[in-house]
């Protein structure tokens, strides 16, 4: 029991520092147990978030273009070399643009896309609020309208005392 | 609410529509290069030809194509005649033979002719990687000071040789003229 135990906890930290991408085996050993999980980490992250830049719609953990498995590779080689994520980000839109990256930077080319969605949903709540408003001053005439102004209170008043004077 | 009023999600349709129809005609492979207007990447790699070494230099003082090839690649071979054609109506074409199998690579030329001045082995795909090459054929156009000026993506062939003859005629003009006044 206790070996089992031993071993399981053996697998999950060794799985930890070892990433699995596309089917193969991405192990980091060369640097501190805490480094190598954070490495095999980063390598996961950015296998997810780079474009394979041959195929529109998948990233490098997902293709099996020739382009993907070599910049997997070299993906690979610059993680374990220790290299930070930003600079690896860099390297690979120098190289192919910033269609490499699944989350654009934010600059003026971007600037619609990051705040598009968030434009359009300003001015439906804008139209929301001025329809609303609009219709319930529209509603609140009507009924002032409909409400008896004193004169014609005093008309219908009169008409009535007549029809019930002239029936006695 | 006024009349004009009613006919805003008509003409929110329009616009959308006519969106929607436009990108239809485009190519969302048409990829702006990263690498255009840059200066071309440092390489040392030995040739096909005689393994001596070429670098960046050797590729400086005239305007080039640099073509990235393979002969796993089947449109390299589509474009390949053409490649010699241009070379014999003077186009200076150096090679990038992209991970590719030495012998086989020289067979071709054997076979098929060698457009190139010179093709370097770039058998890892480092020069390639720097380059940004995504698959073969790619092809490059490298004025004479060694600044990339275009970058086209798939074979060249003589339908889309025109407007790329156009770039390259206008580099050479403008490599000559730099000579003219280099010289006095």
């Amino acid at each position: 029991m206790l070996r089992a135990l031993c071993i399981t906890w053996f697998m999950l930290v060794s799985l930890e520092s070892m990433a699995i991408v596309n089917g193969h085996e991405y192990p980091f050993k060369d640097g501190t147990e805490i480094e190598n999980t954070t490495r095999a980490q980063l390598f996961r992250e950015l296998a997810e978030e780079l474009r394979c830049p041959k195929c529109q719609n998948q990233n490098l953990s997902d293709s099996n273009a020739m382009i993907a498995s070599d910049l997997r590779r070299e993906l690979y080689k610059q993680v374990k070399a220790g290299k930070d994520g930003q600079s690896i980000v860099e390297f690979m839109v120098n190289r192919y643009g910033e269609f490499v990256l699944y989350k654009p930077k934010m600059n003026r080319m971007t600037l619609v896309l990051w705040f598009g969605p968030v434009g359009l949903a300003l001015l439906a709540i804008m139209i929301f609020v001025v329809v609303v408003r609009s219709r319930r001053k529209r509603i609140q005439d009507n009924v002032k309208d409909d409400a008896l102004d004193p004169q014609e209170a005093q008309r219908i008043q009169q008409l009535l005392n007549n029809t019930s004077e002239e029936k006695k | 609410m006024k009349r004009w009023a009613l006919f805003l999600p008509f003409g929110i349709f329009v616009l959308l529509g006519f969106l929607l129809w436009r990108a239809l005609y485009l190519d969302p492979k048409d990829v702006p290069s990263a690498l255009v207007d840059k200066a071309f990447p440092e390489f040392s790699l030995p040739t096909l030809m005689d393994s001596k070494n070429k670098t960046v230099a050797d590729i400086k003082g005239q305007v080039h194509l640099v073509n990235v090839w393979g002969t796993w690649c089947i449109s390299c071979r589509v474009e390949h005649p053409f490649l010699v054609e241009l070379a014999k109506q003077g186009v200076r074409i150096v090679g990038i033979n992209y991970k590719d199998d030495n012998d086989a690579a020289l067979k071709w030329l054997d076979d098929l002719g060698n457009p190139y001045v010179f093709s370097v082995d770039d058998e890892d795909g480092i020069l390639s990687m720097d380059l940004g090459v995504t698959g073969a054929p790619e092809t490059f156009i490298v004025d004479a000071t060694g600044t990339i000026r275009h970058k086209h993506q798939g074979p060249i062939t003589a339908g889309n040789w025109g407007p790329l003859e156009t770039i390259w005629s206008s580099l050479v003009a403008e490599s000559q003229a730099m000579n003219k006044v280099g010289g006095q």
